[in-house]
């Protein structure tokens, strides 16, 4: 059935997740991005909510919630609102435990998901992005090449979140004829990780490359071992998360633009009242409407068991698109001042053009 | 709960729906070509097909609700043609407007009547509150005098019936204008023309002339010829009409668009250029490339229109989405006809094949029921908070 109604709880989580991202995500976007890094006390505040452990199984220590991709797309919509990059790193840890909740042997399992219902906050992050140019998630230059009863990895992936505090990477590799997903420790012999990359947005984020020099993994390292593991599923996740994420940092920009375009006064009015601005702000609400029937969309097929593949890329092409767009006459509508790094919008700008070509940071 | 996923029985709607489409459009050529024909009230395959199609459950339980399931529905129905049906419907935007602002008796009299609406002028569009036509009431006989001239009245050949747009007070502005019901055969109503249009050419659209044409006082619609300033009955009765019919107009364009979205992925397939929704730009064709966006500009609007259908289902306010789904879809028609087309090259404009027809009849989804301009204006408003005064 067509239905567009949240339910009652899904109301209640949007609202909390809006109250507490505007109370601590919005403040510290700035610092965070000048900084380059997230407090770690910020990353804890958003542990403790349970924004991982909820929905991961109780016999690891989780809530045993069931999960809800909607609600998961309505509380990265939110976070974003608040600061797109302290969302993708406080969200980024459920992208590793669900991979692993989904696919991973009893063994992985019981070995990865406790540390994420644990008290403090707790890093593992996706590895699909490669350095050089058209990267792409299902063709990934990085083999795995077998040996033995295992493999060994050989190649470099670059964006990967959090890379300076995650304590194993899910680093997608082509295996013979199929691409797989391996869980490697930070410490794992010929893992070379880089010091911070520098990025043009989500600075906070942290990223690193990841260099692999024949990097031995062992059949107990392959998500889901002899069964595998479904990695198209996995990137469609990650990709209506991302949409998600960029709809709710469309939704800032409409919003510092609209008071601001009511209080500038030029040619004595407010310039809200001409159209060129008052036509930008409704493409705006359009599109921001519009994306987020394209995010709920995707979120209810994975929801419902259905393949969501095409629905994740849709999603994903008018997220990318959108937001830019937005984004971009965000700065517009607020000339001079959209330039300057005291107001938030070029930081928005900056970071929809970054999160528009990463892969694998955040998932429904 | 959000749920995308249609229920079997509104499957069973969709698909009858889709198999009538199917016959319409074999005649969708035909009606284009020859623009002063008009399509039949039933086609000849009509009984057989009922026969076979029995018309789905309503829905119950567990379906989408009424409203949404008739947003899919119009655009199925218009991916067969925009015109054609097997079976006509008989009403018109008039009858819309009848329930919306006529009194019960009102309703009862002439909601049988297939009823077209008049309101736009050589003079005016956009922005009815400058509309001519005037309504004078003669105390004597108790009779309104109507005086003016309308255009692209949709359904103005075939309707039985007008509703019809005039002012009784031209100072007044938007509050002087009241709705008035004109049956067809009243001394003084004439119907020159069917017009001529780049697109929708089976659509039956006409010109209307009024002289001197005496109504009874009690075809006012709603009963009230009080001219109020601030609070015209007239209006506000019209503008609940398009809270309605907005969606529904973009729904008709969408069907146009999805018609030319599946003709272009079929002759993708068959030139054996793949669709790959996890490949990027480095491993695919740029015309699949610019398909998928294509697509999501689609289902974006698809998914938009059906979500302003079902507000207005729940009884929910939809004023703000209604403009949002018919701005977004009258850009978004123009941008996958005239996309597909470019996609696949000259084949696109050859009347051989139905593309180049949507691409001329889905382009005034961004015009009437409201331009694209004027829905923005309405979104614009919303957003900042804004009377009509503020922002013009």
């Amino acid at each position: 059935m067509y239905s567009f109604g949240m339910t009652d709880e899904q109301t209640l989580v949007r609202d909390a997740m809006r109250d507490f991202a505007a109370e601590v995500f919005r403040p510290i976007g700035r610092q965070c991005d000048e900084g380059s890094s997230i407090p770690s006390d910020v990353l804890q505040s958003v542990w403790e909510l349970g924004l991982t452990s909820t929905q991961l199984p109780e016999e690891y220590g989780g809530g045993g919630e069931p999960r809800s991709a909607v609600t998961n797309a309505i509380v990265l919509e939110e976070l974003a609102h608040g600061d797109a990059a302290v969302a993708v790193a406080a969200a980024s840890p459920s992208l590793f435990a669900n991979a692993i909740a989904d696919y991973g042997s009893a063994a992985q399992k019981e070995r990865y998901l406790p540390a994420f219902c644990g008290e403090s906050f707790h890093s593992a992050s996706l590895a699909v992005v490669e350095p050089g140019p058209l990267s792409e998630p299902m063709r990934p230059r990085t083999q795995a090449e077998p040996k033995g009863d295992g493999w060994v990895l050989s190649g470099a992936k670059s964006c990967v979140v959090l890379g300076d505090q995650a304590k194993q990477f899910l680093v997608l590799a082509r295996n013979q004829d199929q691409v797989d997903a391996f869980i490697v420790d930070r410490e794992a012999e010929g893992l070379t990780i880089s010091e911070p990359e520098l990025n043009m947005g989500l600075k906070g984020l942290s990223t690193a490359r990841l260099d692999f020099e024949r990097v031995n993994v062992s059949a107990s390292d392959r998500l889901g071992e002899e069964a595998g593991s479904n990695v198209a599923a996995i990137l469609n996740s990650t990709r209506i998360g991302q949409a998600a994420a960029l709809l709710g940092l469309s939704r800032a920009v409409l919003e510092f633009c609209v008071p601001y375009s009511k209080d500038r006064v030029a040619f004595d009015e407010p310039i809200s009242k001409k159209q060129s601005i008052a036509f930008r702000l409704a493409e705006m609400h359009i599109h921001i409407e519009a994306l987020r029937n394209l995010v709920w969309q995707g979120a209810s097929f994975l929801e419902q068991g259905l393949d969501a593949t095409k629905a994740a890329r849709l999603a994903r092409t008018y997220a990318n698109e959108h937001a830019l767009w937005i984004s971009d006459n965000g700065i517009q509508v607020l000339g001079g001042h959209g330039f300057i790094r005291e107001h938030p919008v070029e930081m928005w700008f900056r970071h929809a053009r970054t999160l528009s070509v990463l892969e694998g940071t955040v998932a429904v | 709960m959000i749920d995308f996923v249609p229920s079997e029985n509104d499957q069973k709607a969709f698909d009858q729906a889709r198999a009538s489409a199917m016959i319409c459009r074999k005649y969708a050529r035909h009606y284009d070509e020859n623009e002063q024909e008009m399509a039949p009230e039933k086609l000849p395959e009509a009984d057989e097909f009922y026969a076979e199609h029995p018309n789905p459950a309503p829905p119950g339980e567990g379906d989408s609700s009424m409203l949404t399931r008739m947003a899919r529905i119009s655009m199925i129905n218009y991916w067969g043609d925009y015109t054609v049906r097997l079976i006509r419907e008989s009403g018109g935007l008039g009858n819309a407007a009848l329930e919306a602002s006529g009194t019960p008796e009102q309703i009862a009299k002439w909601g049988k009547l297939c009823l077209s609406m008049a309101i736009t002028e050589p003079g005016c569009g956009s922005d009815p509150s400058r509309v001519a036509t005037t309504a004078v009431l003669d105390s004597e006989t108790n009779e309104w005098i109507i005086n003016g001239e309308k255009i692209f009245v949709t359904t103005g050949i075939r309707a039985d019936a007008v509703v019809l747009w005039a002012t009784l007070d031209k100072s007044a502005g938007r509050g002087g204008i009241k709705s008035f019901l004109i049956e067809k055969g009243t001394p003084g109503f004439n119907v020159p023309h069917k017009e001529k249009k780049l697109g929708i050419r089976a659509d039956d659209t006409a010109a209307y002339v009024f002289t001197d044409c005496r109504i009874p006082r009690d075809n006012l619609l709603g009963g009230d010829e009080k001219v109020n300033l601030k609070n015209s009955g007239g209006f506000r009765g019209v503008m609940k009409t398009f809270n309605m019919t907005r969606p529904l107009t973009a729904a008709m364009g969408l069907g146009l668009a999805e018609a030319a979205i599946d003709f272009t992925r079929d002759q993708l397939e068959a030139s054996e250029i793949e669709i790959d929704y996890m490949a990027g730009p480095g491993s695919q064709t740029a015309a699949a490339e610019k398909f998928i966006r294509l697509e999501a500009l689609f289902d974006a609007s698809k998914l938009t229109t059906m979500q302003a259908c079902w507000l207005a289902g729940e009884g929910k306010p939809n004023n703000m989405e209604s403009s949002v789904c018919k701005a977004h879809a009258g850009g978004a028609v123009r941008a996958v006809t005239q996309g597909c087309i470019e996609i696949l090259g000259a084949m696109g404009i050859s009347r051989e094949h139905l593309l180049e027809k949507w691409t001329r009849d889905c382009r005034i989804t961004d015009i009437y029921e409201g331009t694209g301009e004027i829905q923005r204006l309405i979104i614009a408003r919303g957003l900042l908070d804004y009377t009509r005064a503020d922002l013009k």
